[in-house]
């Protein structure tokens, strides 16, 4: 008996030998929970419609910016689960930006097209992509809040229902109404002065 | 009695089974380095050092890089990989050559596995694969391993 015994944990450490350097499961390589990040560096983008992408045009709105690229495995499994949660919460205030890493715009606009992407796209570059920390792995995803500021980043593929359940929260969340200083997460005007955004007194934010 | 004996007969040939399976994984991973070796195999005097050739994402690149690493285009694109094989055509085929992406995780990395059997089509036998579990940023950058930046 002492032998199987033996033998048996001989066999799982070779199975754990064989296992070592697994990727770390995607829940645990992000945060725990919605937390503010801070502000959202601001940028403005042309997307593939010719369009303009102003993140401080969607203040007010709940956003979630996946930075992703067209050969990305994880990306493409994301993507029609964006497609869908685009039309079930346009109505009560997300929208979604995709921007793409890809090097040649060709294959992103066939992406667009064959995935029918609800949202606008746009390519992405280094200095973007230092501003938000650095995009060293695909997909990442920042989930915005109605007042700009970054509140989950979520690294690698991540499963339908946690965008769902996070966007959710944030969707829910009441706003500052310029009634008086303190509104959600006990921020005030004056942290956003000291950051260079203008929130003057009794600026209705929504 | 006889119970324990059926035992000991099942474990065995148990073991006997995962084996071979496990002879491959190890085989599998020959081909591999680590990013710690990685680490090592930079410091080696210039003549020892790998080529060490990015085949992921440009924007990648530009934001750090390994040391001396080229940029060659992600690896499951044919444009890249025609790239690749221009860059190699005139090298002798032992040079010592590191491929890496980091893009995603290592089992989901579209870019490694095309650079890697375009290399080995052309007979180089002196080819790694840096063996990156999650991503650059995770297993490299935040690490604290030398990066570049540009190009």
């Amino acid at each position: 008996m002492r032998r199987v015994t033996l033998l048996l944990l001989v066999v799982a450490g070779a199975a754990g030998v064989a296992c070592r350097d697994r990727p770390v499961p995607v829940e645990s390589r992000a945060s725990a929970g919605v937390t503010d990040l801070g502000l959202a560096p601001d940028f403005s983008l042309t997307d593939l419609s010719g369009g303009t992408v102003h993140l401080a045009g969607y203040r007010g709105k709940v956003v979630l910016l996946d930075f992703w690229a067209t050969w990305c495995a994880s990306c493409r499994n994301e993507t029609p689960h964006f497609v869908e949660l685009q039309n079930k919460y346009r109505q009560a205030g997300l929208e979604i930006v995709g921007i793409s890493m890809d090097d040649q715009l060709a294959p992103v606009r066939e992406f667009y097209r064959t995935y029918r992407m609800n949202y606008p796209v746009a390519i992405g570059d280094a200095a973007l992509a230092e501003r938000y920390g650095g995009i060293l792995g695909l997909p990442i995803a920042f989930l915005i809040d109605r007042d700009g500021r970054i509140q989950r980043k979520h690294v690698g593929e991540t499963d339908a229902a946690v965008f769902e359940r996070d966007l959710n929260e944030l969707l829910t969340r009441r706003r500052y109404t310029g009634s008086g200083r303190a509104f959600d997460g006990g921020h005030d005007e004056t942290e956003y002065e000291s950051i260079g955004l203008d929130v003057g007194p009794g600026l209705v934010l929504r | 009695m006889r119970l324990i004996h059926a035992r000991t007969f099942a474990a065995i040939c148990f073991v006997l089974l995962l084996c071979p399976i496990l002879l491959l994984a190890q085989g599998a991973q020959s081909t591999r380095i680590s990013p710690a070796e990685m680490v090592n195999a930079l410091q080696l005097p210039k003549p020892q050092q790998p080529l060490v050739i990015q085949i992921g994402f440009r924007v990648m690149f530009q934001q750090a890089h390994i040391p001396g690493a080229e940029y060659i285009g992600p690896g499951n694109d044919a444009g890249a990989i025609e790239q690749l094989r221009k860059r190699m055509q005139p090298l002798g085929r032992d040079t010592f050559v590191v491929l890496y992406c980091g893009c995603c995780p290592w089992d989901r990395c579209p870019n490694v596995a095309p650079a890697a059997k375009a290399l080995a089509a052309m007979g180089f036998k002196n080819v790694k694969l840096l063996h990156i579990p999650n991503d650059f940023g995770t297993d490299w950058v935040n690490r604290g391993y030398p990066v570049q930046k540009g190009g």
